[in-house]
This record gives C-alpha cells, sequence and structure tokens, in this order.
C-alpha cells in the first residue's frame, strides 16, 4: 500500500536513507532515539519535506511529487493539530471543505464522526475548553471524515497520562479496523507498538536497522543500537 | 501562488519609488557642476554640524541614559511604573507637539525663564540653535535608550545579585563587574541607532535650529528646494547625505541591534548596592532631572491646549481641512504600509518555515528599512526632480507623501507583525498544507482571527506615526494642502503660541483617538465573534 524505495533526505550532516513497505490495512511502528529521524520519514511520506532522490508510492500511484494535501495521506501531530479560534465543528469540517462550506449533510458527517471518537454534544466549544485527549480526539474525528487511507500518527499522545494514552491507542485501532485505515505510528515508547503495531520498524542514524513482528523485533538482541534504545544492552555504552 | 509572487510586488514597488528617485538625482548631478558644488565650504560647514550635533545629541542621550537605567534598576519607588509609560509617550506622540512642549518650558518666554524672572535673575536665551537641537534630540532619544538599557540590566540573572551580595561588591565594583558588561551587549547598537536619528533628524532641527547657522543636510536640503529652488545644491546635499547614511547604516549592521522593546514594567532584584545614602541621593538627583527634561514639556502640552483661543481657533475652516487631509495621509500610507509589510512577509515566512532559507528571509526582511538609507528627504527630493518635467510636482503632493510616509511606517509594520506571523506559521502550517487550506481561505479562516490583533497594532502605530508626522509634507504643503503638525509648525513659526497649543492639543488628541479606534475597534470585532460561538454551546 505504501512503497517507500531508496528515499534520501540531508539534514545538517546527516544523510538519511529509507526503504519501507506497509500492507493495507496494518499498523506499522516507526521506534528509535530522537534525531534518528522517525519524524523526518513522517514528513517526507507526509509531503512536507522533499527528498533529494527516491520514490514514494501510495496504493500504486507514485505521489512523490505531490503537495501534502494531494497526498491520500493524513497526519496527527503531537500538537497544534487544532485551530484555537475555530470550534470543534469547523476544526472536523475543515476536513470535508477546506473553505469551510458545509451543508446540512456535511454537518451531519462532522456530528458521526464525532460520535465515533466518543465526542458527543461538545461541537460548539473551543478547542481551549477541551482536555488534551479530547482535543487529539477531534483531530482523530476530522482524519475520519478526510477518508484518506492511510493515517501517519507523529507521536501524537505522548503528552497525554499513561492511561489516558492507552486508551487513545485503542481507539485508533478500532478505528483501523472499522474503516479499513492504514496506519504508521511514530513514537519513542515500545508500549506503544506492543500495544496496537502487529510490526515494528527501527530507526537510528537516517536507517531503518530492523523491522518484524513486533515482539520479535523488541525480544530480539539485534542490533546493538536496538539494545541500546531498549535499555537492555548488557555492555552500557561500550559497543556504539 | 508562487512564494516569491507577494514579496516581488512588494519590492518592485519600494525599488521602483527608491531606484526612480536615485536615478533622477544622478542624472541631475551628471548635468550639474557637481564638483563646483561640492567644493563650497557651506556644504562642508552643513556636513561638520550635521555630524556634531549627531555625535553630541548621542553622548547627551546616552549619558543621561546610563545613569537613568541604573537608578531605576535599584530603586523602586512610587509613580515609578506611571514614570515609565509616561517615558515611553516621548516615543509616540508627535514630533511637532512635543516640540510645542519643549518651546513651552525652554523658549523666551517659557517656564524656566518664567522662574528665573521670578527669582529675581534675568532670562535668558538659550533654546535656539544647538542647545535648542540638544534639549529636542535628547528629550526624544534619551528615554529610549534608558527603557533598552533598563532592560539589559534586568536581564541581569538574580544569581549575580547574590554573589555580589556574598563577597560584599560595592557599588562601582557592581557596576564595572556586573552592569557595565549587561550594558555593553546593547549600547553600541542602541547608540548607532540614536546617532543615526540625529543625523537625519528633521523637525527638530527645523524648528529649534533656528537659523542657517544650525542647518543639517536633511533641513539643507528642504531649504534649497523649498525656499532657493537650487536645484543642483539640493541633488548634491541629498546625494552627501546619501553617502553618509548608508555609510553609517553598514555600521549599524555591524554592531548588535537592540533586541524587541517590550512595555512591561521589570522586577527589582535585592541588589546590595542599594542602602547606601550617596548612592541614593544620586539616583534621586538622576530621576528627578530626567523627570524634568521629559514630563515639562509634555505638561505644557497637557495644559496649554485650555486657552481662550481654543473656540476661534477650532471654528477655522481651515484646520478641520488640514484634519480630514492629515486622516486622509494617515489611513492611506498606513494600509499601503500594512499591505507592503504583510506581502514581504508572507514571502520570508515560506522562505523560512518551508525552504529554510533562513539568511535570505532575514535579508527580505531587511529591505522594509531601505527607508533608513535613503532617508525621505532624499527620496522626496529625487521623486521632486523626476516628476518635475511631467506635472505640477506640487500637485501630487498628496500622493508622494503618501509614498514616503508608507515607506517610512514600513520598518515599524515588519517589526510587529513578523513576530506573529512566524509564529503563527510555526502552530499552524503545516496543518494548513495537510488539509488543503491556502490561499484567500486561509487568509480568511486563518491568518485573519488569529492575526488581527498584530495587525491592528501595526495600522495603528503606522497612522498614528503619519498623522503626526512633519517631514516631506513641509515640501509639498501648500495653502490648500496642510495637515496638522504642518499648521502647528507654521503657528510656531508666527509665534501664534496660543493657536499652536490648541493645535498641538487637538493633533494629541486625534493621535490618541486613531490609535484607539484602529486598535480595538479590530480587537473586540474579534471577541465578540469568539462570544458567540462560544455562547451556541
Amino acid at each position: 500500500m505504501l512503497e517507500v524505495s531508496d528515499l534520501t533526505f540531508r539534514y545538517e550532516d546527516l544523510t538519511m536513507v529509507f526503504d519501507l513497505s506497509v500492507v493495507r490495512g496494518e499498523c506499522l511502528a516507526l521506534l528509535g532515539p530522537s534525531g534518528g529521524g522517525k519524524s523526518t520519514l513522517l514528513n517526507l511520506i507526509a509531503g512536507f519535506e522533499k527528498p533529494l532522490s527516491g520514490r514514494i508510492m501510495i496504493d500504486g500511484r507514485d505521489v512523490t511529487a505531490l503537495s501534502p494535501a494531494e497526498r491520500p495521506v493524513t497526519s496527527l501531530f503531537q500538537e497544534h493539530n487544532l485551530f484555537a479560534h475555530l470550534s470543534v465543528a469547523q476544526n472536523v469540517g475543515l476536513g470535508l471543505d477546506p473553505g469551510l462550506r458545509l451543508g446540512p449533510a456535511e454537518r451531519e458527517t462532522v456530528r458521526q464522526a464525532l460520535v465515533r471518537v466518543e465526542l458527543t454534544d461538545l461541537e460548539h466549544r473551543l478547542p481551549a475548553q477541551l482536555s488534551g485527549g479530547q482535543r487529539q480526539r477531534v483531530a482523530l474525528a476530522r482524519s475520519l471524515v478526510r477518508r484518506r487511507p492511510l493515517l501517519l500518527l507523529d507521536e501524537p499522545f505522548s503528552a497525554l497520562d499513561p492511561g489516558l494514552r492507552l486508551g487513545m491507542l485503542d481507539l485508533v485501532d478500532r478505528l483501523r479496523r472499522e474503516q479499513g485505515l492504514t496506519v504508521v505510528l511514530v513514537s519513542h515508547n515500545p508500549q506503544d507498538a506492543l500495544r496496537i503495531a502487529a510490526r515494528t520498524a527501527f530507526l537510528s542514524e537516517g536507517r531503518i536497522l530492523a523491522q518484524g513482528p513486533t515482539e520479535n523485533l523488541l525480544s530480539g538482541t539485534e542490533p546493538a543500537a536496538l539494545r541500546m534504545f531498549l535499555g537492555t544492552s548488557q555492555s552500557g555504552s561500550g559497543d556504539g | 501562488m508562487p512564494w516569491w509572487l507577494p514579496a516581488s510586488f512588494a519590492l518592485s514597488l519600494i525599488l521602483l519609488l527608491v531606484g526612480g528617485a536615485l536615478l533622477a538625482l544622478g542624472l541631475t548631478a551628471g548635468g550639474l557642476d557637481l564638483f563646483d558644488n561640492l567644493g563650497q565650504p557651506y556644504l562642508w560647514r552643513v556636513v561638520w554640524f550635521t555630524l556634531w550635533q549627531a555625535a553630541l545629541s548621542t553622548f547627551l542621550s546616552v549619558g543621561l541614559a546610563v545613569p537613568l537605567a541604573r537608578a531605576l534598576a535599584r530603586r523602586q519607588f512610587l509613580g515609578r511604573g506611571l514614570m515609565l509609560r509616561l517615558f515611553s509617550l516621548s516615543l509616540v506622540i508627535p514630533v511637532i507637539v512635543a516640540i510645542f512642549g519643549i518651546v513651552a518650558v525652554h523658549g523666551r518666554r517659557g517656564w524656566v525663564n518664567d522662574g528665573l524672572e521670578l527669582l529675581g535673575f534675568s532670562g535668558t536665551h538659550y533654546l535656539y540653535g544647538l542647545g535648542g537641537i540638544l534639549i529636542g534630540h535628547t528629550f526624544f532619544n534619551m528615554p529610549f535608550v534608558a527603557r533598552v538599557l533598563l532592560q539589559a540590566l534586568e536581564g541581569v540573572p538574580p544569581e549575580s545579585w547574590r554573589v555580589a551580595s556574598q563577597y560584599g561588591l560595592r557599588s562601582r565594583d557592581v557596576f564595572r563587574l556586573i552592569e557595565w558588561p549587561a550594558l555593553r551587549t546593547v549600547l553600541p547598537g542602541v547608540a548607532g541607532l540614536v546617532f543615526m536619528l540625529c543625523f537625519t533628524s528633521f523637525a527638530v532641527v527645523l524648528t529649534l535650529g533656528g537659523g542657517p547657522k544650525a542647518t543639517t543636510l536633511e533641513v539643507a536640503v528642504y531649504q534649497a528646494l523649498r525656499f532657493d529652488f537650487d536645484l543642483g545644491r539640493a541633488v548634491t546635499l541629498a546625494l552627501v547625505q546619501l553617502i553618509f547614511c548608508g555609510g553609517i547604516v553598514l555600521a549599524l549592521l555591524r554592531l548588535s541591534l537592540p533586541g524587541s522593546l517590550n512595555l512591561t514594567e521589570g522586577r527589582v532584584y535585592e541588589r546590595p548596592d542599594r542602602a547606601g545614602w550617596t548612592g541614593r541621593l544620586w539616583d534621586g538627583a538622576v530621576i528627578v532631572f530626567a523627570m524634568l527634561l521629559v514630563l515639562l514639556p509634555l505638561a505644557a502640552v497637557a495644559l496649554a491646549g485650555f486657552n481662550p483661543t481654543a473656540a476661534s481657533v477650532l471654528a477655522e475652516p481651515r484646520v478641520w481641512r488640514a484634519v480630514w487631509q492629515s486622516l486622509v495621509i494617515a489611513l492611506s500610507s498606513a494600509s499601503l504600509a500594512l499591505l507592503l509589510g504583510g506581502a514581504l512577509l508572507i514571502s520570508s515566512r515560506i522562505l523560512r518555515h518551508r525552504l529554510l532559507r533562513f539568511r535570505a528571509a532575514a535579508r527580505l526582511e531587511l529591505s522594509a528599512s531601505l527607508i533608513l538609507v535613503v532617508p525621505p528627504f532624499v527620496l522626496a527630493t529625487g521623486l521632486f526632480v523626476l516628476l518635475r518635467p511631467f506635472a505640477d510636482v506640487f500637485a501630487l503632493g498628496l500622493p508622494l507623501v503618501i509614498l514616503v510616509n508608507a515607506l517610512m511606517a514600513l520598518p515599524f509594520v515588519v517589526r510587529f507583525l513578523g513576530g506573529p506571523m512566524m509564529e503563527e506559521a510555526q502552530k499552524h502550517d503545516r496543518l494548513c498544507q495537510s488539509l488543503g487550506i491556502a490561499g484567500w481561505t486561509r487568509l480568511r479562516l486563518i491568518e485573519w482571527p488569529n492575526l488581527r490583533r498584530p495587525v491592528a497594532l501595526a495600522l495603528a502605530v503606522a497612522a498614528t506615526l503619519s498623522l503626526g508626522d512633519l517631514g516631506v509634507i513641509a515640501l509639498f504643503g501648500s495653502q490648500d494642502f496642510a495637515t496638522l503638525p504642518l499648521l502647528l509648525y507654521r503657528a510656531m513659526g508666527g509665534f501664534r503660541m496660543a493657536e499652536a497649543a490648541v493645535i498641538a492639543a487637538l493633533l494629541s488628541l486625534l493621535c490618541l483617538l486613531l490609535f484607539l479606534a484602529i486598535e480595538f475597534g479590530l480587537g473586540r470585532l474579534c471577541f465578540h465573534a469568539r462570544q458567540r460561538r462560544v455562547g451556541h454551546a
């Protein structure tokens, strides 16, 4: 469904090269230390960054040259997912029409999306009147009404309390199955991956060093950078 | 829309005006015997005096501001906040109005002389000439410098004071080891800026210079054009000024520029050097002197306006025509400045946030300050020369004044709007990109609701500046075309001080009302819209 091949990008003096493939309907977690290139890879897929070379195919279509809005992708960031001056309903409505020209049918779609993420009767609130978890639910509702098959999550729940975070992950998992979404989740927390991702890729220093079924990958002993990242390294910082 | 389009539109207008003016000056200079003009001792006397008064003004402003900032940093007294607020008033009050206040205090029939005579001394003339210029420049610049320095002193980490107390540093050690290093980072930049402002100062020198002996380049250009109609001399003077200004700006760019001026009162930390009573006396004297210097003229403006001629002056149609023309100029030039500044910033923001070309973005933003290199009168002279063959220049007065005022307001617009626009992009640019919100939709739905406050502030500042400006209007003004500052200047020139007092009060009031109308008008609208939406829930 998503094919990333030979994608190169340069940030300061780190050259990154990515190869990745994701199957329709699955949830893939990108794990790794910060500065390792997880968010960069996500930004390249979403179209916020332009690669030096390489190709991104989504659903068999080359999207490398398309602008972010033209790609069949929706992104959820860690913060600033909502416009603070627009109501919940308006924020969700932007997913249907970027000019906010909504008829009665569209407004009903918005309402149903909010019900899906378990936010009823909050349509007229402003984001400032919501909790952190509720705000991310609104953003999820918007990604539902946009009907893009690929959902990119860039540590969207890492600012939430542990219990709330797991609840949000379960919600994402349920929405993925109901809507047939493909999800790529960036996180620095192995628990996130264990909770909802069948497969995990481990990134460090601009490369994908390992990938495979999440449990195998996380219980394995290779590569060394992964052991360092998980804190299971026996020899401390000796073998970098 | 390609990213460079808005900036190209703004830049081409700016470059067309500035380039056209410079080209006209250059071509005219080619037809003149430039060396003959350059050889005249008059010209070099003017250059020398311009540099001399700028250096003295800078020295006085900074020399007073350092002890004042120090005194304000270590003393807490009743009315300190009010004093700081009144000090910032001297930055926004129309220059010509403040000059009226200075004349009312320091003039031949002013408060100081009245006081001296009351005590049995004979009055003295000390205002017109170099003395007046220095008083004027110190009045405008000293409070500004003091604020910047105070901010630097308040930026000293509190731990420094703890260490100073522990080791028993004396007052002069504190200055040498803690305060001076903090001041030294901002002093070159702020002193350079003051020098530049005094070098190109027009209204102060025109009104308080008092004659050909105390003339600066900027005023000499005006006199050459307006009174002698000596185009050759005007062009020569303008070119000389252009070269000097270019040099000063280049030097300024190498110095550190003062950070953004925030208008909050700082906290006073517990410092070890507050108890000594010589220090107390000295600080008290500095503060009282600064207060007298700055607050007396402001008080004079406020008090003198209420006089018996008010009714008859306010009944004159020429006053109301000037009010109308001032407002038209202020609002048009402010809107133009906002348009140009916004266009430059939209492009520089894309350079910064999407293309990560920070240096190019900074350079683009700097182009808004071109008016510092090409002072208004050089620009006006160039446009004057350029348009003279095609039209009656005085008939073109209105658009020319609007254009020049807009360029003068442009650096302020960019400064007030730049930060909020970049912040807005930081928060929302990716979200907008990902949702496909772009162009007018983005402007209407996202930018306007979030930026209307800074936009209102930028517009209000630009309009107020333009409303109170006595600059190129002096060159293009006529019997039928005059702004309030020009009327005030004329009344003072004719020693009709009662009339001047009324106009000064009217102009101040108008500036205040215009500022509040723009700022609150836009800000409040936003508030209501938000309230209504919340009310639905």
